[in-house]
């Protein structure tokens, strides 16, 4: 499985999403609600009948409504679709499912999603991803095809996506889109976008390209992702195992290069309220959550270097609540720079990983194996950054 | 004592007995202080301290009755015998007494009789005091005549001289006797300027003036002549001063003539320097300047002298000139106005006339030094070191000479600066020569390894000649400088004995400087290559691969060569140094380690970018069955093979482990094996990836995780095992993406068939190739539509 994301117009429930990746049997959507108070997952399934799901994104207007990108094999030949879909009204819990692994057990109450709208492609190629706007009702949607950006304006009540703006990737050597990102500052104008090495800027007003950074990477760029607070920061990570971190105002020189994984990175994402954790995923099976204060909106005074142990692993299941422990002679120390914890739960590629959008302090992670972990912040590191 | 005691009995108020005792003490002070000094027990009959009342008491509590009548008895014995003691001596004093008496009242009679004598010697004395005054009395009058006449002579003789003195003063001029016109001068001076008010005085004064004024003219005459030699100027000095001529201004007039002769020597110097900087333009504004030399002469001034010649020349001229106007300032300002001048005056005039000169020969020194650094600066570049050596050796001598005549100025130690500054300069310039043959040798290799790729790949440059040429190269490279450093060092060179320079010369700027910030610039050179390459033109692997090997070689044994090479050379305790031989060679090591680590980055993403593109861009869901392996698995082993014979000509094969030596047929089995097992698996419930992926975690469970881009060591072996490893893995994650058809599955099988066939021989763990081998396989069954594998064959 690759696809995981959380509900952005979620903020109560800690909600993720997954899709399922499979040729043989039908895909599904699950809808995992984490429990804190009883460290349990409630699962909801759903059945997604079109194809192996590839990306997964939620609506931040609606917390019902998400589009998934998926593969359909039409012809004896792989192609790529984006669909807008609405969850079904919960009717009756499903049965509550504390393992998170069994994710393709034979479920029968399985309820098949609405789809809302296709996003179609009409020759603009395959689909990588779909990108909504982010902090608004949710009416605009871009989806990034390996050759095209397409800007569509979508009413919820109106089954039809318009498309308002496009615009088509053109350079030497036939480049494609990996991956996109909407720039959350400057009244969403911006998005920024992936191919090959390069990273490109865009005006979503003009559909034209705003700024780009040569060989962002070595190898190919993965992920992107802008910080929330700060409005010219930018991560990005690739295929050279690095992720970097830029000043889009400055594309020569990154600001801050980390180089923490083995492997691949596949997914890069700044914690929406503490922008100085940052979550990253590789195919080196490991998840890593690395502290840049630094060039964080909270940077800390001085940069001490402590040497207190972060006990690195909570999982949510051992977690107990031995709430103020030694925090009272650790607190004045400013947080250590670089990698906070390692988390080494998954057996294979980890291809997401990604922030609750309700608790601040919690992540998922979902690897090929379709294995998903939840893991919170560690303690300490928590407190050190509240008080 | 004895009194004391008698009267201890009856006597009862002990105050009254003190105090007659004390006095009794006074008498006869000898006795009673040995007793009383000796006891102070109140209890001691005998002690002067004795208190009968304690006494008493203590007797009585001590003692029983009939020891006490016994006490009492002998108390009263003693009493007696002290009683009669006493009478007795009563006796005998009192005949002395009388004898005493007897002979003070004689005594009297005769003192009477001397008194009358004395008198009469007084009246006798009287008398002859009264004759002695009649008679000066008498003679006073002719006395006083006498010393009338001799005074009026005196005084006529010196009046006489003084009319004499203006003819006088014009003869000495005449005859140029300077000395003598001015000692009369001075002579009269001080009468001549009392008497001013009598008209026959003041004439001749008026004279005197006008003679003295023409005689000081001729004397600053002959001080300003330049051609007057340096006594001939003491002398003139001398005079003037004793002419009450300002000596400070003197002392300016001195110098400022001084100084034109050394503004001369200042002025060839930098002509000198200008000719050196720029031979071509300087002719023509020389030629207006020294318009009155002979062209021959001219010719000779324009022709640039190298450094030691120039040196020479300028210490020749410029610092024994300003020697000598130091000494013979000093013997006419400093050392001769103690002799003609006050005391009080002496001390001040001193002082100034020092202060004058120092800042005259600081001024000039600063000049000169000026012109010595610019010279030197112009030296920096050529390569001739013990030249330069010679000349600052040279010059920092003279200097020498200059500071013992002015210890005050320290001179030397400004000298001292130039010297360091100049053998810093050197030591930067070897240091620019040292990088810039490192940087050469770079492009040779670069080019060496470009050439035979363009002409074909058949002749494998040799890498390991590569490498002994360039390490080899460099030591020499190092050898050389360290020796044409070492001249400023060698005995015979003053400067080498002093405190200043041998210290830091050796320590901070020979060794820190130029040793160890080459190799730690060699270090920088090659991280940067290494990681700042791929925004420039990337160097070639290979390159990449001799370096690390060449740190490697470092860390072995060049480091330790060249620090105790230097060390040695420059007599450094290696316990007083910075930077420790140990801490480069870890250094050395770490960056060999990163250079083999970026090597086995960059060729295995070579390898897997070309399978990255052979997945990416085939259309898997309708191939063909396969018929043979794609040419991309060949050329992957190709390439495989031609890295492991690169590395092979550097490093060593490696350990591996135990089991890789088995035939390569029956590890096929043991791969294919499992595999079976995994498709008949996979076959039950094809519709469920639970079971699979259940299996593929179990499976992983027992086999190790794969670091991909880890470190590796310094061996064959673990270098491919690093590329085979990052290849693999992205093949893996490339097949992810895609999806299959039967035949593009069958075709992935035949193809990792080949890879395993051929791949386990470059690896440390055979076991890692099949792993991961076998899970492209599983990722590809599972990505597949219609899994059906091919029979192993």
């Amino acid at each position: 499985s690759r696809a995981l994301t959380s509900l952005a117009a979620e903020s109560d429930t800690i909600e993720f999403l997954v899709g399922t990746q499979s040729l043989k049997s039908d895909n599904q959507v699950h809808l995992l609600q984490f429990d804190e108070d009883n460290n349990s997952l409630n699962k909801k399934v759903f059945r997604h009948r079109e194809g192996e799901i590839w990306q997964l994104t939620t609506s931040p207007g609606d917390r019902q409504i998400f589009a998934s990108t998926y593969s359909k094999i039409v012809d004896n030949k792989t192609q790529f679709y984006a669909t807008v879909w609405k969850l079904p009204e919960a009717e009756d819990d499903s049965a509550n499912e504390p393992e998170i692994q069994g994710e393709d057990e034979h479920s029968t109450q399985a309820k098949t999603l609405e789809p809302l709208c296709q996003l179609e492609d009409r020759g603009f190629g395959s689909v990588v991803s779909v990108l909504w706007e982010p902090q608004s009702d949710g009416s605009r949607v871009i989806s990034l095809t390996e050759t095209h950006i397409l800007l569509w304006d979508l009413n919820v009540s109106d089954t039809e996506a318009k498309l308002a703006n496009s615009v088509a990737l053109e350079a030497k050597g036939h480049p494609k889109f990996t991956a996109g990102r909407w720039n959350p500052h400057h009244n969403n104008t911006q998005i920024a976008t992936a191919n090959d090495t390069m990273i490109r800027g865009w005006d979503v007003r003009s559909m034209k390209e705003a700024y780009k950074i040569e060989n962002a990477h070595n190898q190919l760029v993965r992920d992107l992702d802008f910080n929330p607070n700060k409005q010219y920061y930018l991560a990005s990570c690739g295929d050279d195992c690095k992720v970097k971190f830029w000043d889009i105002r400055n594309p020569s020189a990154a600001v801050l290069s980390l180089s923490d994984h083995s492997h691949w990175v596949w997914s890069v994402r700044y914690n929406q309220f503490h922008d100085q954790l940052v979550l990253t995923s590789s195919s080196d099976s490991r998840v890593i959550l690395t502290n840049t204060s630094s060039i964080s909106s909270e940077p800390c005074g001085q940069l001490d270097d402590e040497k207190d142990s972060i006990d690195g692993e909570r999982e949510v299941n051992s977690d107990d609540e031995d709430e103020l422990d030694d925090l009272n002679d650790r607190n004045k120390e400013p947080l250590k720079e670089g990698v906070l914890a390692t988390y080494e739960e998954h057996e294979d590629s980890v291809y997401a990983g990604e922030w609750s959008t309700a608790d601040p302090w919690l992540f998922a992670s979902l690897s090929y194996d379709g294995r998903m972990v939840i893991n919170r912040v560690p303690r300490a590191v928590k407190y050190k950054i509240l008080l | 004592m004895a009194s004391s005691n008698s009267s201890a009995g009856e006597d009862g108020s002990p105050r009254h007995r003190r105090a007659r005792n004390d006095m009794l003490k006074m008498y006869y002070n000898m006795n009673q202080e040995d007793v009383g000094g000796l006891n102070s027990d109140p209890t001691d009959i005998n002690g002067a301290n004795f208190d009968p009342q304690i006494y008493l008491s203590k007797v009585m509590k001590e003692k029983r009755l009939n020891e006490l009548i016994d006490k009492e008895a002998e108390m009263v014995k003693q009493i007696r015998s002290l009683d009669s003691d006493m009478q007795t001596l009563v006796y005998e004093n009192y005949n002395k007494f009388i004898s005493a008496t007897d002979t003070i009242r004689k005594m009297k009679t005769d003192f009477r009789r001397m008194e009358e004598e004395m008198d009469r010697l007084a009246t006798n004395m009287d008398s002859i005091a009264d004759f002695s005054a009649k008679i000066s009395c008498t003679l006073q009058e002719r006395r006083e005549q006498i010393s009338r006449l001799s005074g009026t002579h005196s005084l006529l003789k010196k009046l006489q001289f003084l009319f004499e003195l203006p003819a006088r003063l014009k003869k000495c001029i005449e005859m140029r006797a300077y000395g003598q016109a001015v000692r009369y001068y001075v002579k009269t001076r001080g009468v001549l300027e009392q008497y001013q008010y009598m008209p026959s005085f003041s004439s001749i004064h008026r004279d005197c003036k006008g003679i003295v004024e023409e005689l000081r003219t001729k004397l600053r005459e002959k001080f300003s002549n330049k051609e007057s030699s340096a006594r001939e100027l003491a002398e003139c000095v001398d005079l003037l001063l004793q002419l009450k001529e300002p000596p400070d201004q003197l002392c300016d007039e001195f110098l400022s003539h001084a100084s034109q002769k050394l503004d001369e020597d200042l002025e060839v110097m930098q002509s000198q320097i200008r000719l050196h900087q720029s031979p071509a333009d300087d002719v023509v504004e020389s030629d207006q300047v020294e318009a009155d030399i002979s062209p021959a002469e001219r010719f000779l001034k324009n022709l640039p002298v190298d450094i030691l010649e120039f040196v020479d020349s300028s210490c020749n001229g410029f610092l024994s000139d300003i020697c000598l106007v130091i000494s013979s300032y000093k013997d006419l300002f400093v050392h001769r106005q103690s002799i003609h001048t006050s005391d009080h005056n002496q001390e001040s005039l001193e002082e100034v006339a020092n202060n004058k000169l120092g800042e005259f020969v600081l001024v000039r020194m600063a000049q000169y030094f000026q012109c010595l650094e610019q010279r030197v600066q112009a030296e920096k570049n050529t390569v001739d070191n013990s030249m330069l050596v010679r000349a600052l050796d040279r010059f920092y001598r003279r200097l020498e000479a200059v500071n013992n005549l002015l210890p005050r100025l320290n001179i030397l130690q400004r000298g001292a600066e130039i010297v360091n500054k100049c053998a810093t300069d050197r030591v930067e310039y070897y240091l620019d020569g040292l990088k810039k043959h490192f940087a050469e040798c770079l492009t040779d290799i670069r080019q060496i390894l470009c050439a035979p790729k363009i002409a074909g790949k058949q002749e494998a440059t040799d890498l390991s000649e590569l490498l002994a040429t360039m390490q080899s190269s460099i030591v020499d490279q190092v050898r050389t400088v360290l020796t044409n450093l070492k001249a400023f060092i060698t005995n015979d060179v003053t400067f080498s004995h002093t405190s200043f320079f041998p210290g830091p010369f050796c320590y901070d700027i020979v060794r820190e400087e130029l040793v160890i910030g080459f190799l730690k610039h060699v270090f920088q050179v090659a991280l940067d290559l290494s990681e700042g390459s791929h925004d420039k033109s990337s160097p070639p692997a290979a390159l990449i691969l001799i370096l690390s090997r060449l740190f490697l070689d470092f860390e072995a044994n060049t480091v330790n060569q060249f620090v105790s090479q230097v060390n040695e050379q420059f007599q450094i305790d290696p316990a007083q140094v910075q930077t420790t031989a140990a801490a480069l060679c870890a250094e050395s090591k770490m960056v060999a380690q990163r250079m083999l680590n970026h090597y086995v980055k960059v060729q295995g993403l070579q390898i897997s970018q070309m399978l990255r593109k052979s997945v990416e861009t085939r259309d898997w869901l309708n191939t063909i069955e396969p018929r043979n392996v794609r040419a991309v698995m060949k050329r992957v082993v190709e390439d495989v093979t031609f890295i492991d014979s690169q590395v092979g000509m550097l490093y060593e094969e490696g350990i591996r482990k135990a089991h890789s030596s088995d035939s390569s047929k029956r590890t096929f089995q043991s791969y294919s094996g499992p595999r079976k097992h995994q498709s008949t698996a996979r076959s039950f419930t094809p519709s469920t990836a639970y079971d699979t992926s259940l299996m593929s975690n179990i499976q992983k469970l027992f086999s190790e995780r794969i670091e991909i881009f880890s470190s590796v060591e310094f061996s064959k072996v673990s270098v491919l095992t690093g590329i085979i490893k990052i290849s693999l893995k992205t093949f893996l994650e490339c097949v992810r993406l895609r999806t299959f058809g039967r035949y593009g599955l069958q075709q992935i099988q035949v193809d990792t068939q080949y890879l395993n066939l051929y791949l386990w021989r470059f690896v440390i763990d055979e076991k890692i190739v099949h792993v991961m081998l076998d899970e492209i396989v599983g990722s590809t069954v599972h990505r597949c539509l219609e899994p059906v594998l091919m029979e192993a064959s």
